[in-house]
């Protein structure tokens, strides 16, 4: 479904993303793993044809990224790690302006929006404006537009941050059952190793812009003889896992809500 | 063409809902049409030019249209740092599509300002030929929207954050604005000032309108509608080139 070859990205001088090569099979659940600044979300942007890669070859679907970007767009979907949401439209207007975007047919449309809204619990908030939402609620309400239509592949980046238990459980509960019945591709990335180890049939841990291990969580604890993926990693990396700190935009957005008000 | 259709939509109600928008870009004109069309209206009547306020309202509703049409089309840096931009951009549909969709509901926005400083000319005073011309107008109108939608678009395609913003404000609409006759006749300007006014594609979108509201211009209708139409098509191409090329 996904084929990675010799990936590499530049940003100036500084290599984000290290010639990496990994391959993802058609229905498999695939994590990427590891600490902030690793290279998880660069990848991703080049799978997802937000980005151009310096070196290597991409291809979703059978198609390339960068020659073919209409086709590739057509077969996933997107979770973002930050947010994406219009913040002067309301709930419900985000969910119909994705659901319409992605083709979602409208008598589907608009049962899986009430659905969808109400899985999260946000069917009473689905007229609110989302600028007066907090970010707990926003990205209840990503989570839930991310899964309006049902693609062949399913991006997911650091689904769970910020994410309460509850819709976090409800939303791999969801991916399980889309996976299973639809046979949809699901990547994500994590650095929440314990999450990684019980989703995923297998993950790739990624430091620095390289791939340092590869494969199914247990091969991974049989490979280095411990009992728990994040042994696994420590043992493999010989480092703890970095906490994710808010990001450059982050500061940037807070700044203009004060500055707005 | 339902998903151009949901790209403008977001933008008019994104323009409804923010009502100080809305006031705050006619208190501009507002002020021009006040200090500007009384203060020089005695002058210009005795250089024998006729009634200043008429000949001035085209020029304010240029402005109201040009401010808002730039900055609808700026909206899309605004848009790449709230990230509502990635959604858009990773959609099963093609650049140029997102492109029109973004550029009309602008011009949509830009066009319904016009307007509405149109009516607050005629409070002051402006008198048209005929009411009837006002239909015309409003697709000249529409044609100038665009154009600097697409300019303002491609524009926000090339800057990274809004640090440029306040030199393409300085740099770019105010002359555009100020060198375009909006304020002055294109009669008898000495050579530099009228090669410039040539250049600046907002002429012909006033002088086209003061040929259908008042049956004066310079260039002559055929003249500004054809370098507003092609120069309109120029900057559409320009505009979704360039936007095809962001990377976030
Ligand atoms: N547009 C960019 N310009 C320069 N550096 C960048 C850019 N995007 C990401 N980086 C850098 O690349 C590295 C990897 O970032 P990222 O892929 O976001 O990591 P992760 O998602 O694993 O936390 C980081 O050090 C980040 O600062
Ligand atoms: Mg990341």
């Amino acid at each position: 479904m996904i084929q990675v070859k010799n990936l590499t990205k530049k940003f100036g001088d500084f290599v984000a993303v290290d010639d990496i090569t990994f391959s993802v099979n058609h229905g498999e659940i695939f994590a990427f793993l590891g600490p902030n600044g690793a290279g998880k979300t660069t990848t991703i942007k080049m799978l997802t044809t937000l980005l151009e890669p310096s070196a290597g070859k991409v291809v979703v679907n059978g198609n390339d990224p960068v020659q073919s970007p209409d086709k590739v767009r057509r077969s996933f979907e997107i979770v973002f790690q930050d947010q994406s949401l219009d913040d002067e439209l309301t709930a419900w207007e985000n969910m119909e302006f994705h659901g319409v975007l992605y083709d979602v047919p409208k008598l589907i449309r608009k049962e899986r929006i009430e659905q969808l809204l109400t899985f999260v619990d946000l069917w009473d908030r689905k007229d609110g404006l989302v600028k007066e939402f907090s970010g707990g609620i926003k990205r209840r309400l990503e989570i839930a537009r991310g899964l309006l239509h049902h693609p062949k592949i399913i991006f997911l980046d650091e689904p769970t941050l910020g994410l309460d238990p509850q819709t976090r459980n409800h939303m791999w509960t969801y991916l399980r059952e889309l996976n299973k019945t639809e046979g949809t591709t699901i990547f994500f990335t994590t650095h929440y190793m314990e999450e990684a180890e019980r989703i995923a049939g297998r993950v790739a841990i990624i430091d620095h812009g390289k791939i340092v291990a590869m494969g199914a969580p247990d091969e991974l604890k049989k490979q280095t003889e411990t009992s728990s993926l994040e042994e696994a990693y420590l043992a493999l990396t010989g480092k703890t896992v970095r906490e994710e700190t808010s990001s450059a935009t982050d500061d940037m957005r807070n700044r203009h809500r004060i500055w707005s008000k | 063409m339902k998903k151009i259709y949901i790209l403008w939509l977001r933008q008019i109600k994104r323009w409804l809902r923010s009502r100080s928008r809305i006031i705050g870009s006619l208190a501009q004109p507002l002020l021009f049409l006040w200090a500007l069309g009384y203060g020089f209206s005695s002058v210009f009547e005795k250089a024998g030019q006729g009634n200043y306020l008429n000949f001035l309202a085209p020029g304010i509703i240029g402005m109201g249209i040009i401010f808002t049409a730039i900055f609808s089309g700026i909206e899309v840096i605004w848009d790449r740092q709230f990230g509502f931009l990635k959604e858009t951009l990773v959609a099963p549909m093609s650049r140029l599509h997102i492109m029109i969709g973004r550029t009309l509901g602008g011009a949509t926005i830009a066009t319904a300002q016009g307007i509405m400083v149109m009516f607050l000319a005629m409070l002051f005073g402006f008198r048209m030929e005929h009411w009837l011309s006002v239909f015309p107008a409003i697709g000249v109108m529409f044609l100038i929207a665009l154009l600097f939608t697409s300019l303002g678009t491609m524009i926000a395609s090339l800057l990274k954050d809004m640090q440029g913003f306040q030199l393409i404000m300085n740099f770019l609409i105010m002359p555009l604005f100020f060198l375009s006759g909006a304020l002055f006749p294109l009669e008898g300007l000495p050579t530099t000032l009228s090669i410039i006014a040539r250049l600046d594609p907002l002429s012909y979108g006033i002088d086209a309108l003061r040929e259908i509201f008042l049956g004066m211009g310079h260039y002559g209708l055929t003249v500004d509608l054809i370098a507003l139409g092609s120069i309109t098509a120029i900057f559409l191409w320009l505009g979704s080139y360039f936007f095809k090329k962001i990377q976030i």
